[in-house]
């Protein structure tokens, strides 16, 4: 038996969507965070940091440690963690500020 | 309608009626304070940032992802499924009114009611930002309970910033809220109590789970028997953590630590190394581990920004981080401020929920029952053997390379720090945080804070952020003058 932490806790989604992250669709189910629609599919990094460009993803999973900033339907710096992922959202990578479109 | 958080416009309003009693945070202490104070016949608002009651603690999956067992993932949770629905009734009945969704960032005393020279304040107000849209919201009550909990105390090694390295408690919180898991293969490390019931959650959700590296020595319970004796329902479930980890083979590991981990876009391996008794890496012992995540944490660190912005003293626990001083009846040094739970010292949910009992009796007014004063002695005395048993040992240091990052949102290494404080002659982590930017970004040092103090060679100090979550501007500027 493969143990799953679905299976853990039995029951099935009021409805399973798609969100799109770099152009690749992503499975999601409803109630489920954008961290965690992210993690379901294997993906823990989703943005790069300002000075050493070095890929960060969610890390304290409750809201305190902003390393999990993401851009979403092009709003930048909402976190990951908290935010809910909804049908059709678009998640793209956030670089360093995530104000990428207002540098000169 | 009474007690309305907040007008149609958004904009702070006063609400038509105080409320007896504000608590923010409905975790364990929170829930269990607003559902006896109601029961005493108190008017109560509950506030808590999360979207449903039970805090980090009673974290569960949203209404959505239709979980047909939430308890399989949870400890005791007809403890917080009696609460809950007490909560419900009251609030049916008008006597609580809950907010969700409610970040509350400041305590004030109620214009109006501000003490004179040594007097208390008559009532308080309580700003808060509602929802994603920031929106600004104000309560006022007569008394305040802070029940804000707590988070999780990280210390940097090399690695530790690799993508699938996250906090113990942040991958037990995104499993019991989202159903996920970092990866197939996670370590588990750091120091405390909460390691065996991440890794014995990871492991029945379907991970495996190498090992659990533990940088105490759980003989440092020895001489602390007769504590561990007067609390056998803690020993029963220290047993019941052993058998779950047992059954699906996970090592547990003592006196040893993750000093590094490894990878490039994200974590393949991590390096273990057997320490001395001060935490010191004993060199040439490490091996590696092969994983593709590692969920690490060193214990909890109380949250207590609104309760230090009110002037609320504090103590250093045994387990070396800032509580709140707190009387017998939960009440702070603040007249009109009291506080349970983890913000008084980490010591769990159990004694978070006899806590908030406590405190509603006294904001009451009421006696409380002499059993739950002796539940609480017995659970703090269980709680500070503990966290002395797990307190970091000065040598954790000596697993930092001088390019390790120390603060995780501003890049700043440890080389950068140790030369802000040899060369530069910084002696406490505030003025190593002005010549170094290191806790000044997003997370305001709540990763970095503990480890930056042990750099500085003092002790951490109590939080001591002028918010307690970013604000907007605009809510700022809608404060009334004569509320700040
Ligand atoms: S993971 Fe820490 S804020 Fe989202």
């Amino acid at each position: 038996m493969n143990a799953t932490p679905r299976r853990l806790v039995g029951g099935a989604p009021e409805a399973a969507y798609t969100i799109e992250f770099d152009g690749r669709a992503v499975p999601a189910e409803a109630g489920q965070s954008i961290a965690a629609a992210l993690w379901g599919a294997g993906i823990l990094a989703w943005r790069t940091t300002r000075e050493g460009g070095a890929p960060r993803g969610a890390f304290c999973g409750i809201g305190s440690c902003y390393d999990c900033l993401v851009t979403v339907n092009g709003r930048p710096n909402q976190r990951a963690c908290l935010v809910p992922a909804r049908a059709g959202d678009t998640v793209t990578t956030q670089e360093g500020t995530g104000r990428a479109e207002l540098a000169v | 309608m009474p007690n309305s958080p907040s007008d149609p416009s958004g904009s702070p309003a006063a609400p038509a009626v105080p409320a007896d009693l504000a608590i923010v945070g409905a975790g364990p202490a929170g829930l269990a304070a607003a559902v006896t104070a109601a029961d005493l016949g108190l008017r109560v608002t509950l506030l808590d940032a999360g979207d449903r009651p039970g805090g980090q603690y009673y974290r569960h999956p949203a209404p959505g992802l239709g979980a047909a067992r939430p308890q399989a993932l949870h400890h005791d949770w007809s403890a917080f499924a009696a609460r809950e629905a007490g909560l419900r009734a009251h609030e049916a009945a008008g006597r609580i009114t809950f907010l969700p969704g409610h970040h509350v960032w400041t305590v004030v005393p109620a214009p109006g009611a501000a003490p004179g020279a040594g007097e208390p304040a008559k009532a308080w107000r309580l700003h808060a930002v509602v929802g994603p849209e920031e929106r600004a919201a104000t309560v006022t009550a007569a008394a305040v309970l802070l029940a804000t909990g707590a988070y999780e105390r990280q210390l940097p090694f090399p690695g530790w910033t690799l993508p699938g390295v996250v906090g113990a408690g942040g991958a037990q919180a995104m499993l019991k809220a989202g159903l996920v898991l970092p990866g197939k293969r996670v370590v588990v490390a750091g120091s405390g109590p909460l390691l065996l019931a991440v890794a014995g959650s990871l492991a029945a959700a379907g991970a495996r789970v190498p090992a659990v590296v533990e940088a105490a020595s759980y003989l440092a319970y020895a001489g602390r028997v007769p504590t561990l004796l007067r609390n056998p329902a803690k020993l029963a479930e220290g047993a019941l953590f052993g058998g779950g980890l047992l059954r699906h083979r996970v090592r547990l590991l003592t006196r040893q630590a993750v000093v590094a981990a490894h990878g490039t876009d994200r974590v393949e391996a991590v390096t273990v190394a057997r320490l001395d008794r001060d935490w010191r890496p004993v060199p040439g012992t490490g091996r590696r581990i092969p994983c593709d995540a590692l969920a690490v944490g060193h214990g909890l660190v109380p949250q207590l920004e609104l309760a230090t912005e009110l002037g609320c003293a504090t103590r250093t626990a045994a387990d070396g981080t800032a509580a709140l001083e707190l009387d017998t009846e939960q009440r702070t040094s603040v007249p009109g401020i009291w506080s349970a739970g983890e913000t008084g010292g980490i010591a769990g949910a159990q004694l978070a929920l006899a806590e908030g009992e406590l405190a509603a009796h006294s904001v009451a007014g009421r006696p409380a029952p002499a059993a739950l004063h002796r539940r609480r002695a017995r659970l703090r005395a269980f709680a500070e053997a503990m966290g002395a048993a797990h307190r970091p040992g000065p040598g954790w240091t000596g697993w930092l390379t001088e390019d390790t990052d120390v603060c995780r949102c501003e890049e700043v290494p440890a080389g950068r720090i140790r030369e802000a404080v040899a060369e530069l002659g910084a002696r406490d982590a505030r003025t190593v945080k002005l010549l170094t930017r290191a806790g000044m970004g997003w997370c305001q040092g709540r990763m970095c804070g503990q480890a930056v103090a042990a750099l500085a060679g003092t002790a951490p100090g109590a939080d001591r952020r002028p918010l307690s979550c970013p604000v907007p501007l605009r809510n700022l500027a809608e404060l009334p003058p004569d509320g700040c």
